[in-house]
């Protein structure tokens, strides 16, 4: 019985002194907006949000509603989180292998890449690359041509845009292939299994993933343009590029940030599982009879893989909360289209700064239960 | 092949040797000369061959030098270090080429062309930097827009805060079991009653300066101090309860923990500046600096809470068991035993947080405080000096490079020298 009151006393308090400061605040918010005539709601969704906004996936206007203005947000948000984590994975991986080299000078070099870009602020980063970097670049009607077609000024970087003719079957067609290869994956498995017979997979599905996209081409009537940029006056001294992609300075400015930030914990990262596989594992591999390519391929690699996903999902989580610093440089991300600007017009703090941190806090806790489902999924079962 | 060669016939592996040396040292010098004082010794080649040709020579080079044994001691180095199979080789050529290529232009650019002589935008006409810029608005980036002469309180402030942080190891032994004591609650009483006295006066005599004009360095030290200390102990309150065995404490806990860390740091400083004061009663005014620092506290202690957390959990049951046994209860308990030993280990953690705690820090420049990253965007729109963002935005890297560089190898030493003890 005594017992049972200890263990409930400071649980009460505790309660107890969450509910008071909820309470606390909820009754001052009432005070103040009762005071200042502003009601609370979520009603301003629906209104005409009356703002542009610079760069959007999709089509937007000031007619469009701020649930739209939303939307524009969070794509603009996972568009940048996306581009920079396909980067830094490529570059962290490359430099997490370097620093295991047997090469001094590569050794080295990595290891002095990661010292630099991880002791620099991100933000720091971000301005650097914007204020300084990217305004050093040629105007529109100076810029020469990177690899014929595309041209990086100082107005942004304009790429050629592809037109397709029946995307449709191009798209089954890759469906179609990523099918035909998780049968083949299923099927050696087994074949291994049973006879320990081993099919070269990876070239099957490379093959696979160029022949059928091929055909698609050939037979199924999909073909591809691309239309150029082209150089446009404007007026007298301002000239433009017409047609294609354009991508703005700010997110190149941020992905080149947020890449070569991040690039460095995802080396580490990489560094730490390869170097968690014991020498013994190798060994072992190596004295049952695995050539070298498939110690790599059937021993370390899944290993080290173990070890070095959880913590690199992790980063991909920091990057894409990093991500949210677009809005110092003025990249309409969805700090600075909806916690910004939104803001600023209806004045509704308290329900757009919420929204704003459950978007964040949702693809949070979505990529952690992941993680803690791989987790428990790889777990090493020891009997 | 040429190595078989070699192999078999040692009497003349030394030609080989030569020959290799020989042609590796001319692909260096082509690209040194070349780079350094714009001599092209391949002048009469075609371009596209010139371009490529040191890294030709430079491999041909190093394969020939490359044997298992020669007895010369800087080639052997040589071969075990950078030069072990042909991959190896045209990738060390390539870094040495890129580091030679690059180090004339930046060392031009940042030393011998630049100027950092005058007062004024004028005096920069030489083609490399303009540390001029630096130098006229070096006070500002320090102290913000702190009065000219009254920045001795900040250096004193500062001084006495590291003085005092120091004064603990100079405490006789017998006073040494109130340590945690002085620095947990004593110590930042002390600092903030130094900091608001002498930086923001008002009283003794001193003119009261208003938050908004600190900034620059200085508000970094003093908004990553405070968060620092006070962050410590929300961090160690929160560990404890994850780990509590009492279901609600526990919840509370991992609900407060993994709300915080689940929002980025920007989304909290907005929190702070645009929803935190609609929660204040009415009439009740909080300084920006004291909300930041409230946002930023906040949101690191969730980090130094898992941080700390790991340290717990990293201790081996038999601690809490043995601990019990003896009749301790559960504050007894963590006191004495658990958390001397988990703090111990978490130092390095601790290390970590604080050090991704100064580089959040010029964050608070998005609801206004003009920290060092603030102060470079408001020097930069200076009609007086356009166009130096690149200096500014270097010199603010340095700095904070240097700083963080510190730290880490710091946690990093701290790290061995734990290990090694248990």
């Amino acid at each position: 019985m005594n017992n049972k009151i200890k263990r409930f006393i400071p649980q009460i308090l505790t309660l107890l002194f969450v509910i008071g400061v909820i309470g606390f605040f909820t009754l001052n918010a009432q005070v103040n907006m009762d005071n200042r005539g502003i009601d609370f709601g979520f009603g301003f969704l629906k209104q005409e949000s009356s703002f542009d906004v610079q760069f959007s996936l999709i089509e937007y206007s000031g007619s469009h509603s701020y649930a739209r203005a939303y939307l524009v947000g969070l794509l603009n948000t996972l568009l940048v989180s996306f581009i920079s984590i396909i980067f830094c994975t490529i570059l962290g991986v490359i430099i997490g292998v370097s620093r295991l080299s047997s090469n001094f000078l590569i050794r080295n070099s990595a290891a002095w890449y990661v010292e630099f870009f991880r002791n620099i602020p991100l933000l720091l980063q971000i301005f650097f690359w914007y204020y300084a970097a990217l305004r050093a670049l040629p105007l529109p009607e100076k810029a020469a041509p990177w690899f014929g077609v595309t041209f990086m000024t100082i107005k942004g970087y304009y790429i050629p845009s592809f037109i397709w003719n029946n995307l449709d079957v191009f798209l089954y067609s890759i469906l179609a292939v990523i099918i035909c290869i998780l049968f083949i994956n299923s099927y050696a498995k087994k074949l291994r299994e049973t006879s320990g017979k081993q099919i070269p997979l990876f070239f099957i599905s490379i093959g696979l993933l160029i022949v059928l996209p091929a055909l698609s081409f050939l037979i199924g009537g999909v073909s591809l343009d691309f239309e150029i940029p082209v150089l446009k006056k404007l007026s007298q001294t301002s000239y433009t590029y017409e047609g294609g992609i354009g991508l703005p300075p700010e997110l190149i400015a941020l992905v080149l940030a947020l890449s070569l930030y991040t690039s460095t914990f995802v080396a580490e990262c990489v560094r730490a599982g390869i170097q968690g596989v014991s020498k013994g594992q190798k060994e072992a591999a190596a004295s049952v009879g695995l050539t070298p390519n498939q110690i790599l391929k059937l021993v370390i690699m899944p290993q080290a893989l173990r070890i070095i996903i959880p913590p690199t999902t992790n980063q991909y989580l920091n990057l894409t909360k990093n991500s949210s610093l677009a809005a110092a440089i003025a990249y309409p991300d969805l700090v600075l289209v909806f916690a910004g600007t939104a803001l600023m017009q209806t004045g509704k703090a308290i329900e757009i700064v919420s929204i704003t941190m459950l978007t964040y806090l949702s693809i949070s806790l979505a990529i952690a239960a992941l993680m803690n489902w791989y987790n428990k999924k790889i777990e090493i079962k020891e009997k | 092949m040429i190595n078989t060669l070699t192999d078999k016939k040692t009497s003349n592996y030394y030609y080989y040797l030569l020959a290799g040396l020989f042609l590796f040292s001319i692909s260096i010098l082509d690209v040194v000369l070349y780079s350094f004082f714009k001599i092209n010794l391949t002048n009469f080649l075609p371009d596209i061959l010139g371009l490529f040709l040191p890294l030709i020579i430079g491999f041909v080079g190093l394969h020939l030098i490359r044997i298992e044994y020669s007895g010369i001691k800087s080639i052997d180095l040589i071969n075990k270090n950078i030069n072990t199979n042909n991959f190896n080789a045209f990738l060390t050529l390539l870094i040495i080429f890129a580091i030679v290529k690059a180090t004339p232009p930046s060392l031009s650019w940042m030393i011998f062309d630049a100027n950092i002589s005058g007062e004024s935008k004028e005096a920069c006409t030489g083609t490399g930097a303009c540390w001029t810029y630096v130098k006229v608005w070096f006070r500002r980036f320090m102290y913000g827009m702190y009065p000219n002469d009254l920045h001795w309180r900040i250096n004193t402030a500062f001084i006495l805060v590291i003085g005092l942080g120091f004064f603990g190891f100079f405490l006789k032994d017998n006073l040494k079991k109130y340590l945690a004591l002085y620095y947990v609650i004593i110590y930042p009483i002390i600092a903030f009653l130094v900091i608001y006295y002498l930086i923001s006066g008002g009283s003794f005599g001193l003119v009261w300066v208003e938050t908004g004009a600190w900034g620059g360095l200085s508000l970094t030290f003093i908004v990553s101090f405070f968060c620092l200390i006070f962050c410590f102990p929300l961090g160690m309150i929160l560990a404890l309860g994850r780990r509590s065995n009492l279901p609600m404490i526990r919840y509370i806990s991992v609900g407060y923990i993994e709300f915080w860390r689940g929002v980025p740091l920007i989304t909290v400083l907005f929190m702070s500046s645009v929803m935190f004061p609609m929660f204040l009663p009415e009439d009740f005014f909080m300084d920006k600096l004291v909300r930041v620092i409230i946002a930023i506290t906040l949101f690191e202690g969730a980090y130094c809470a898992e941080a700390i957390r790991g340290g717990l959990q990293s201790l081996p049951r038999g601690q809490y068991d043995a601990a019990k046994s003896l009749g301790m209860g559960y504050w007894k308990m963590h006191i004495f035993v658990i958390l001397p030993q988990a703090l111990k280990l978490v130092i390095p953690g601790i290390c970590n947080t604080f050090l991704a705690l100064v580089k959040d820090t010029p964050l608070i420049f998005v609801v206004g405080l003009a920290e060092i990253a603030g102060m470079l965007a408001l020097a930069k729109t200076n009609p007086k000096w356009l166009g130096f963002a690149m200096e500014g935005y270097i010199f603010a890297a340095i700095i904070f490079w240097i700083i963080c560089y510190a730290m880490s190898k710091y946690s990093y030493n701290l790290e061995n020298k734990y290990k090694t003890e248990r």
